[in-house]
């Protein structure tokens, strides 16, 4: 009683923490992974354990030896870069690239900034694409899904489905098993359902909203379809589009980053509309025959300016009486 | 069922007192009664030391409009007229009188019978309810009487009752609606005369269903008087998101109520219009909750103006064991006390105490952008881009971004998963960028 806190006002806390946020990321991706290593089996194990353990690794030595503050290592969101990084890989990369991948995520793409938080980029992604641009063979090689696989680099490979509709050939696979996620990709990307599922428990959670996923899949069928209608037999199917490629993987886990996406509704369907556009153009017109990842880091690149220039809607801006 | 459209939360209900009969507080040797309440010019004191006070007499006059008169809440003799720290941690002027038995003006009506009719005038509701000194019951304390005389030009069409009580832990307006509802409604009439309006709402969330079907019941022997179920929100008791709740419309910024046509009024205050016009009784007590996880005793009280918060916690069994903080008010918007030597104020509505472990803040961490701030702003705000420049004193900045439509509910406080004292910086900043404006306002 002689010892009283006094503070201003609110005295009470809704318990919400980074680390509820990132451990619920790393939840709804569980469905995800569990497809991944049910198709590539124990490569996908590998990748994801490596990517695990060497991007919380070198967030411990950064932050112990070079920034020199709090640790922040415990918070999470450095096992969930690396399990985003490993998503987006495919499960036949040798070990050391992945360990590369996890240093550039990690070093350059979030602590080089200042850690969580002060990071333009996706982390994850900036690991990624720096992989794909220094290895191109390697990392547009994926395995053929086979169900409990014990190969890791000796896997069988296939090619995916967006090369198929960029080079013209192969069967494109059914729509449910573009649905399931039996097709070549990267190891956590193949299956609609399972990512799905994981923005179900984020939408639920609140730990995310809906303006961003939803913007971008729409966009990207709408766009798809018109660019369909138009000449079917040069461009595919919106539904082929939709659940094939990191289409879904990036946009309910990589757009939806909390730190490089615009922080108001408005903004986040700006954002999204920007991914799908850009998404489609490359896919349909670029060299790559897959776009999300680039598409996303430009779109981050303009959060600030969303940021500044797309505001809220505030309370008493649109007056009815 | 309706709630404002824009942010919002919902923290634990913890209403350990709902249903606690309200008890009459013992009466105290020694009131101290502030002349000043939160908002408004201070009263000017009519009475001197060793003066002899009867219960409701005038002891502080309204000094100019927005201003309320102040009388006492005991019979007595005047002991000082001194300052004493009150609630906000301020000192300010204060009658302390001396309580000697409990005898009463000879004009207050004490009976409990309810006096349905009242055929007064507009012009003398008002004068009465100012003579009274009654102010909003619901914190911040703004003198009634100025509410009920709009600017020329200006007119009500909607009165709306303010039941909501969207804090947590606070019970005083649930129970007072339980065992006064007649007079509430009563009151409602009242008011809705002195505004001129046909039509008055009454808000309750749906929490306190019981309130809800006794007020209905009750209604329905009264003209142009509805009792309207609201979803439960924080903040649905601030003033614009009841009145968006209620009517749909949003009042612009820098505004007032009655530029959308309402009136809002609390269900406290309204008990105490019935009270001064049926009654002649001035404000002297009023409701509050005294409650906390820990409380030994969470209860409804009735208290005497003046009375010292240690004395009616007392009553309530003590302040209990491992206590880190007592909150004047709600847990959301009150204020953290230094001790309970305080006097209660009439915009007291409770004593909440806090666990020690729930009271110390936790380790504030990188903003992670995450914009929960923002989708809980009730005014559409971005909560960590107001800090930010105020941490920065980029104060045209903050009020470019709509610092001053702020109402501190704490929302982004309560919501930020980095634990940022997000509420801290905007207050200071509001603080500062509302001098700015009334330095410029001032030159020109």
């Amino acid at each position: 009683m002689d010892k009283l806190i006094i503070s201003p006002a609110p005295h009470i806390h809704g318990g919400d923490s980074v680390s509820k946020n990132m451990t619920g990321v790393i939840i709804a991706l569980v469905p995800a992974l569990l497809v991944g290593l049910y198709f590539f089996g124990l490569g996908a194990l590998v990748v994801t354990l490596t990517a695990v353990a060497s991007c919380i690794f070198f967030e411990y030595l950064i932050q112990k030896f070079m920034l020199k503050g709090s640790s922040t290592v415990m918070d999470g969101s450095a096992a969930l870069t690396g399990l985003l990084l490993a998503l987006n890989l495919p499960s036949n990369i040798p070990v050391w690239m992945v360990v590369i991948g996890s240093l550039v995520a990690i070093g350059i793409g979030k602590m080089s900034f200042g850690g969580l938080g002060n990071n333009p980029f996706n982390p994850a992604l900036i690991g990624r694409v720096f992989l794909l641009i220094s290895f191109p063979v390697e990392m547009t090689t994926w395995p053929r899904p086979v169900p409990f696989s014990a190969a890791y680099l000796d896997a069988e490979t296939a090619p995916t489905t967006l090369a198929m509709i960029k080079g013209h050939f192969g069967e494109i696979p059914s729509t449910l098993d573009l649905f399931i996620g039996n097709m070549g990709g990267s190891l956590g990307e193949i299956s609609a359902v399972a990512i799905l599922i994981g923005l179900v428990y984020l939408l639920v959670k609140k730990i995310i909203t809906w303006h961003i996923p939803v913007s971008i899949l729409a966009t990207v069928f709408i766009f798809t379809g018109i660019l369909n209608l138009v000449n079917p037999e040069l461009y595919a199917s919106p539904v082929v589009h939709l659940f094939s490629g990191g289409l879904m993987l990036g946009a309910v886990f990589m757009a939806t980053d909390y730190v490089t996406s615009p922080m108001n509704p408005r903004g986040m369907l700006v954002y999204g509309i920007g991914i799908g556009i850009i998404t489609v153009v490359i896919r349909t017109f670029g060299a790559y025959p897959e776009g999300v990842s680039f598409a996303i880091l430009i779109m981050n690149a303009f959060t600030p300016l969303i940021n500044t220039y797309i505001k809220p809607k505030r309370f008493g801006e649109r007056v009815k009486i | 069922m309706k709630t404002f459209r824009i942010g919002g939360i919902h923290p634990k209900e913890n209403k350990f007192s709902a249903g606690k009969q309200i008890q009459v507080a013992e009466l105290p040797k020694q009131v101290v009664i502030p002349l000043s309440h939160y908002i408004g010019t201070p009263s000017e004191a009519v009475v001197k030391k060793g003066d002899v006070v009867k219960v409701g007499q005038l002891i502080g006059k309204a000094n100019g409009f927005i201003s309320a008169n102040v009388h006492s809440s005991v019979s007595g003799k005047v002991n000082k007229i001194d300052v004493q720290l009150d609630a906000t941690g301020y000192k300010r002027p204060a009658v302390y009188i001396d309580v000697e038995g409990d005898e009463w003006l000879e004009t207050i009506d004490r009976s409990t019978e309810i006096k349905r009719e009242c055929n007064l005038s507009k012009e003398e509701i008002v004068r009465k309810i100012q003579d009274a000194g009654i102010v909003g019951l619901g914190g911040a304390t703004f003198p009634t009487h100025v509410k009920l005389s709009p600017p020329p030009g200006k007119k009500a069409n909607i009165l709306i009752i303010n039941a909501v009580e969207c804090e947590s832990y606070l019970t005083c307006d649930h129970q007072l609606m339980l065992e006064k509802g007649e007079e509430i409604l009563v009151g409602t009439t009242i008011l809705m005369k002195a505004l001129e309006v046909n039509r008055a709402v009454i808000g309750i969330e749906s929490n306190k269903k019981d309130a809800i079907v006794h007020l209905q019941q009750l209604a329905k022997n009264f003209k142009g008087i509805e009792v309207e179920a609201l979803k439960v929100r924080y903040p649905q008791g601030g003033e614009k998101q009841l009145i968006d709740a209620v009517v749909r419309r949003q009042v612009p910024s820098g505004r007032i109520p009655i530029e959308v046509g309402a009136v809002v009024q609390n269900v406290g205050t309204t008990y105490a219009v019935y009270e001064a016009v049926q009654k002649n009784k001035p404000m002297i007590e009023r409701v509050m909750t005294i409650t906390g996880k820990t409380a030994p005793n969470p209860g409804n009280y009735l208290v005497r103006l003046g009375t010292y918060l240690s004395s009616v916690v007392d009553q309530a069994g003590g302040v209990p064991e491992g206590t880190g903080k007592i909150v004047g008010g709600g847990p959301m918007m009150g204020r953290s006390l230094m001790n309970l030597n305080v006097p209660m104020a009439k915009g007291s509505s409770g004593v909440v105490f806090i666990k020690e472990e729930e009271s110390i803040r936790k380790p504030v961490k990188n903003c992670i952008r995450c914009a929960k701030c923002v989708t809980v702003c009730p005014m559409g705000l971005e909560p960590f881009l107001l800090m930010n420049q105020s941490e920065r004193n980029m104060w045209a900045e903050m009020e470019d971004n709509r610092t001053m439509d702020c109402i501190e509910c704490g929302s982004c406080s309560y919501t930020c998963p980095s634990n940022r004292p997000l509420l801290d910086y905007i207050r200071f900043g509001k603080t500062t960028v509302g001098g700015i404006i009334r330095n410029r306002t001032a030159k020109k």
